[in-house]
């Protein structure tokens, strides 16, 4: 395929047979190398041939190939021409990361690390079939569908202030629980409050380097050792529910033919298959905002706990990698609505938009970017640039670049949990086989892909953090 | 008869199944998807699910099916250990599938070792030829 170079990180592939805008990738060399060796170019050349798209189909630097959609894709569409597409969001709606500071140094909590991440892996129900000790009757689900993060706070979980730390104050308002069937609700039921398996996980980490003071400051980040509670997880089964029914209703309504991919299968954005299923994927949004709502209160109780106090866990943000919405962005020298779709991809808004928090106005939002299991991972700010160059979106973390399969070839989980041990990292997690999967070698390089956001100007780098405690479901 | 094959993939799982019919074929991509979670072989048949599925077309009859099996470890902690009676007729609009799956709920004395959340049409591929091949890609 053909790649021109517009400069050392940024690649287009010039509109050409039924795309209708060119395809821009956000990647250095290096990165690129991986890129090319899996399908993403061809599946972002797809995204660019979908009716209403608008500017560019965009691959973020740390994208690799997903269903429809790559992984690390953003594409927008018109609300009246364009359409939205199930496999533009991906099956884990709102997967996303919560970031909790703490007023704990390092030195503080190193004795008491083992026993924090032992009475956390005791609260927080994680891996493989796991259900949530939650039982919810279907009338309060559907209030979860419709509230998210807000029903999670007046139930106890959490704090107000929490909301407006929250991607969407924890709410996405056009949410409907009626286009949720019943099966997603059955599946919904049993794993709210749950971590899940795969690559989710709760870390607890500790400020390895500051690059941003005053965006750092602002965000709550005082100084290298400052101990944070990192959440890694998403909407479980609803979630994935969801797309699976709407990919099936939307065949079922508009057919498969001429398609280049079945994961491509789209409803114009205001039909009602569209907005059916826009609605639901709000709901399910909404469940994981409360999801990790609960889960952030959870260790917010073990930390008091077991350190005497859990003052100062303030969140720092919460952020929607999977997901589809409505915003204002410049198209052609006006501003317009669009369904922007960001699938493996973190919204980076900058300075001055509505939508950041008033707290973090003057910075742009908080961008968290999680590494792989063990490995370094980032917290960076949206920026005014990135509106133009991706309607304001960043990468969303390393990006796998070796198979399962291979990977529990390769490792066994107990010589990794003994190597990051000798790293001063504990680790523990529902299944070994899980943790040879997950193997940081099994994924890119996360300080690449920050450094091709910050470069090219996507989000701009604040602080580098490690982790100190890893629970892997 | 191999009844299946696990494929390397990137993200994901992918398996390819083998049957002399399209039915044979359907029944060991059930077991090869179970494969990638349990032991089928190890889960014995104590409990029975029979399921009826409707579809536009053999793909989207094969997308229904395995994810038959997700939801019912998902809502009813259910262990796939065997698939019995599978027929597919065509229908007036499309086809339908049933078949009886038996197995055991999840206990202490089973062993977990993925998680497939859904089962997707990327790279999906039913080819007739020396019986019946399927492949499949699933989200884990």
């Amino acid at each position: 395929m053909e790649l021109r170079k517009i400069d050392d990180n940024t690649w287009e592939i010039p509109k050409e047979g039924e795309m209708r805008v060119p395809a821009v990738i956000y990647s250095s060399a290096r990165l690129l190398e991986d890129i090319r060796r899996d399908q993403t170019l061809t599946q972002a050349r797809n995204v660019a041939c979908l009716p209403g798209i608008v500017r560019y189909s965009y691959v973020m630097p740390d994208a690799h190939q997903g269903y429809g959609f790559p992984i690390g894709g953003v594409a927008a569409f018109g609300l009246d021409e364009g359409i939205i597409s199930p496999g533009g969001v991906g099956y884990d709606i709102n997967c996303g990361v919560r970031l909790l500071k703490t007023d704990y140094d390092e030195s503080e909590v190193t004795a008491k690390r083992k026993e924090l991440l032992a009475e956390i892996f005791r609260e927080v129900p994680a891996g493989v079939g796991k259900g949530g000790v939650t039982k919810l009757s279907r009338s309060v689900l559907k209030e979860v569908l419709v509230r998210g993060a807000e029903w999670a706070v007046e139930n106890g979980y959490g704090r107000a202030e929490d909301l407006e730390r929250t991607e969407e104050r924890g709410r996405m308002a056009e949410a409907e629980a009626d286009g949720i069937s019943e099966r997603a609700l059955e599946r919904g039921i049993p794993q709210l409050g749950t971590l899940g398996a795969g690559n989710h996980f709760l870390e607890i980490q500790k400020v390895l380097e500051i690059y941003d003071e005053t965006a750092a400051r602002t965000f709550g980040l005082h100084a290298a050792g400052q101990v944070l509670v990192m959440i890694h997880c998403g909407s479980r089964g609803l979630g994935h529910q969801v797309a699976t029914d709407y990919i099936e209703a939307m065949e079922n309504a508009f057919g498969v033919a001429g398609l280049p991919d079945r994961e491509l299968v789209h409803a114009p954005f205001m039909s009602p298959e569209g907005q059916r299923y826009y609605r639901s994927m709000c709901a399910a949004v909404n469940y994981a905002f409360a999801n990790r709502q609960m889960i952030a209160h959870w260790v917010r109780d073990v930390f008091a706990r077991v350190l005497g106090s859990a003052k100062g866990m303030d969140q720092v943000y919460d952020v929607c990698h999977n997901v589809a919405k409505v915003e204002e962005h410049e198209d052609g020298g006006r501003s317009r609505r669009l369904v922007v779709h960001r699938k493996g991809a973190t919204r980076s808004f900058g300075p001055g938009r509505p939508e950041v928090p008033a707290r973090y106005r003057s910075v742009g939002q908080p961008v968290i970017i999680p590494g792989s299991m063990g490995t370094a991972s980032f917290l960076l700010a949206g920026t005014k640039e990135a509106e133009g160059l991706s309607f304001g979106s960043t990468a969303h973390g390393a990006g796998r670049v070796m198979s399962r399969h291979e990977a529990l070839r390769r490792f066994r989980g107990e010589k990794i949990r003994d190597d990051m041990a000798r790293r001063g990292i504990e680790l523990k997690s529902t299944s070994w086989k899980g943790v040879a999967e997950e193997a940081s070698e099994a994924y890119k390089d996360v300080d690449e892909v920050v450094r091709v956001s910050d470069q090219v100007g996507l989000g701009r780098l604040v602080a580098k953090v490690v982790p100190i405690g890893v629970m892997k479901g | 008869m191999e009844r299946y094959r696990i494929l390397p993939h990137t993200a994901d799982g992918k398996f390819q199944a083998f049957g002399r019919t399209l039915e044979e074929a359907f029944g060991n991509a059930a077991l090869a998807m179970a494969s990638l979670m349990w032991d089928w072989e190890k889960v014995g048949r104590r409990v029975r699910h029979f399921i009826h599925v409707k579809a536009i077309d053999r793909e989207q009859l094969l997308v229904k099916f395995l994810s038959e099996i997700i939801f019912l470890f998902g809502t009813k902690s259910f262990l796939l250990g065997r698939v019995e009676g599978l027929r597919i007729r065509p229908e007036f609009s499309g086809l339908s599938l049933e078949a009886l799956l038996e197995g055991e709920v999840l206990s202490d004395a089973h062993e977990l070792h993925g998680d497939v959340k859904a089962v997707t049409y990327h790279d999906l591929k039913i080819e007739a030829c020396d019986g019946f091949t399927v492949q499949v890609v699933v989200d884990m």
